[in-house]
């Protein structure tokens, strides 16, 4: 996709913002994402009000107790209560899912434009390393980060933000490109204005459009990946309440109480769903190239 | 003719610059693990200091860096990766017997992902914006936010525990059926939706126009006329496609118990067998540059309109 072009085509976009609210809630999708999303981060919030139980008080119930009047999820193998374990783990989903894209965007969008912007032979040599960088498969990068750093949830987010770098800067460097050359950047070097300036309020304004579209549509699968890791045993660790280690820790005795796997499992989809669907509705919206499409 | 020969070439050298950054990163990632080599090999054991010195040797860590950047990269293209710190077997021989277990799963992950893939996408783009099009696109937006290592989880509870129609463990076909339609969901939502746009497209041209034109069927143009052309795009996406997989078989594998290279890979992460890791990394990522050059070959014969 030529992301230059999206950006031109995002940044003609974003003047109609007035009406941004009722444009993204305008789809059925979009409404039931953006309801998920806001029960999510009021779990997450009021989490000590609305668990029933301590996240990590063994023996309230029987171990692998079933779905009961008391225990609506059941209960795990230390006999934790599997319904306030989920609205915990609420705390962690888009949570690490916003701040593993924060890392990959901020440093790959700095790389991008520094590489673009050096131009010449910076540009020649970052771009080839780039490249080289986006031929690690983004889950090999990130257990190889996490081989490096050692397990852990922070090391584990850290590793995806960092594996998402290299497609960041790749994007943010082909924009840039274009709008190093347009008239605007020449003019207002031709006025005196430095690097700095030309970086900050030229460059990164156009490009905001294009980055925060591929941020949206990136969150959910950030959201999937860092729960992978710790399904992996390389992120969160046991008695942490992440939806993905839960599942991990469910894995055993998934025969026995399917319950420990089913609703862990389920709000994690749930989740990232409602992600995607806020996510595709936001790209529609800022992108007008899309929308002959749908 | 020489000239595409030419620029085949051209391409497949190419990679050597790839590889050799990729390999230096990975090179420079495992310098910044810490603790001492040696001791990370014998994770406790205790030992004398003439036999640390011997370790050392052997290991080649008493060398300045570049002599041990400049040997593993001979190494690595030779395929050699020294020896697991746990089974004390050399890398290649633990990755050459997990592989054909992994590309099985790939594979049958792969054909599966295609196969609903394509139709989603293709029932969803002939008629867009339809109440079809909205099923078969919610299903392929399902299908991107499933977790797998949770759709696996249900799948083995479902068909192998409550009905017992599959093995859930084995190493016969039926045994693959579950783990290659993990696989094979975490690749179809993505690629239901890179056919549809394409499929959109294509049904715009005038070429359908004309097979409408002539009187064709509605199936006839869509299998015959707009099928092939629509095709290109996702499948120039196979490289994309074939990192998902990785990804795919490495969850799927642990989900699975299943042995592979992604089980190998975690066990290995876990156990800081360092040798194991880095074998796989270096060898996934050279997999991966050489399929995306061969597509890209493959694709200049195809549609000889990139090739200039």
């Amino acid at each position: 996709m030529n992301a230059a072009a999206a950006a031109a085509a995002a940044a003609a976009a974003m003047p109609q913002q007035r009406s941004f609210l009722p444009r993204l809630l305008g789809a059925p999708g979009a409404v039931i994402g953006t309801v998920v999303i806001v029960v999510v981060l009021g779990l997450a919030a009021f989490a000590p009000y609305l668990a029933p139980y301590d996240w990590n008080a063994t023996s309230q119930c029987r171990r692998l107790g079933p779905i009961s009047a008391d225990h609506w999820f059941g209960c795990d193998i230390f006999g934790r209560d599997i319904f306030s374990r989920v609205i915990y783990g609420a705390r962690f989903s888009l949570a690490m899912g916003v701040t593993t894209v924060a890392i990959s965007l901020v440093f790959g969008a700095l790389l991008g434009i520094l590489i673009a912007y050096g131009g010449g032979r910076i540009d020649r040599i970052g771009a080839r390393v780039i490249d080289a960088m986006l031929c690690f498969p983004p889950i090999i990068l990130a257990i190889l980060i996490v081989a490096v750093m050692g397990v852990g949830l922070v090391n584990a987010a850290l590793a995806v933000g960092i594996s998402g770098i290299p497609r960041f800067a790749r994007i943010t460097r082909a924009a840039t490109l274009t709008l190093v050359a347009r008239d605007f950047v020449e003019a207002a070097r031709a006025v005196g204005a430095g690097h700095a300036r030309i970086v900050l309020r030229h460059l990164l304004p156009n490009l905001a459009p294009i980055l925060i579209v591929i941020a949206t549509l990136d969150l959910g699968g950030a959201v999937l990946f860092t729960a992978t890791l710790s399904f992996l045993g390389l992120g969160a660790q046991p008695p942490t309440p992440e939806w993905g280690a839960m599942l991990n820790a469910g894995r055993e005795y998934v025969r026995y109480a399917p319950w420990t796997m089913i609703f862990p499992g389920l709000a994690l989809f749930l989740t990232v769903m409602a992600v995607n669907l806020v996510g595709d509705r936001l790209s529609l919206i800022l992108d007008p190239r899309q929308r002959h499409r749908s | 003719m020489p000239m595409r020969a030419r620029a085949i070439l051209g391409r497949l050298l190419g990679v050597i610059p790839t590889l050799l950054i990729t390999w230096t990163f990975v090179f420079g990632a495992m310098r910044l693990v810490p603790g001492d080599p040696v001791l990370l090999m014998l994770q406790g054991t205790p030992i004398s200091d003439q036999a640390m010195e011997a370790a050392r040797a052997k290991l080649g860590v008493d060398r300045p860096i570049v002599a041990q950047y400049l040997s593993f990269l001979g190494n690595a293209a030779m395929g050699d990766f020294g020896d697991s710190f746990r089974s004390r077997q050399p890398v290649t021989k633990l990755i050459a017997a997990e592989f054909p277990k992994t590309l099985e799963l790939a594979v049958a992950g792969f054909l599966i992902g295609l196969v609903i893939g394509t139709t989603l996408g293709v029932i969803a783009g002939v008629r867009p914006n339809g109440w079809v099009d909205t099923v078969c696109m919610t299903a392929a937006l399902v299908g991107l936010s499933l977790p797998s290592f949770w759709i696996g989880m249900i799948l083995i509870q479902v068909f192998a525990t409550q009905l017992q129609w599959v093995p859930v463990l084995g190493s016969g076909w039926d045994a693959l059926i579950l783990p290659s339609i993990t696989v094979g969901l975490f690749l179809a939502g993505g690629l239901a939706r890179l056919t549809r746009n394409s499929i959109i497209e294509v049904m715009g041209q005038d070429y359908i126009r004309t097979a409408r034109a002539k009187g064709l069927t509605a199936v006839r143009v869509v299998a015959k006329h707009a099928m092939r052309n629509a095709m290109i795009p996702p499948l120039t996406l196979l490289g994309i496609q074939f990192a998902l997989l990785i990804g795919g078989a490495v969850v799927t594998e642990t989900v699975f118990a299943r042995p592979g290279i992604g089980k190998l890979l975690v066990q290995a992460v876990l156990e800081k067998d360092f040798p194991v890791v880095q074998g796989i990394v270096v060898l996934t990522t050279g997999v991966y540059v050489l399929i995306n050059v061969l597509i890209d070959i493959a694709y200049g014969i195809i549609d000889p309109r990139v090739a200039e």
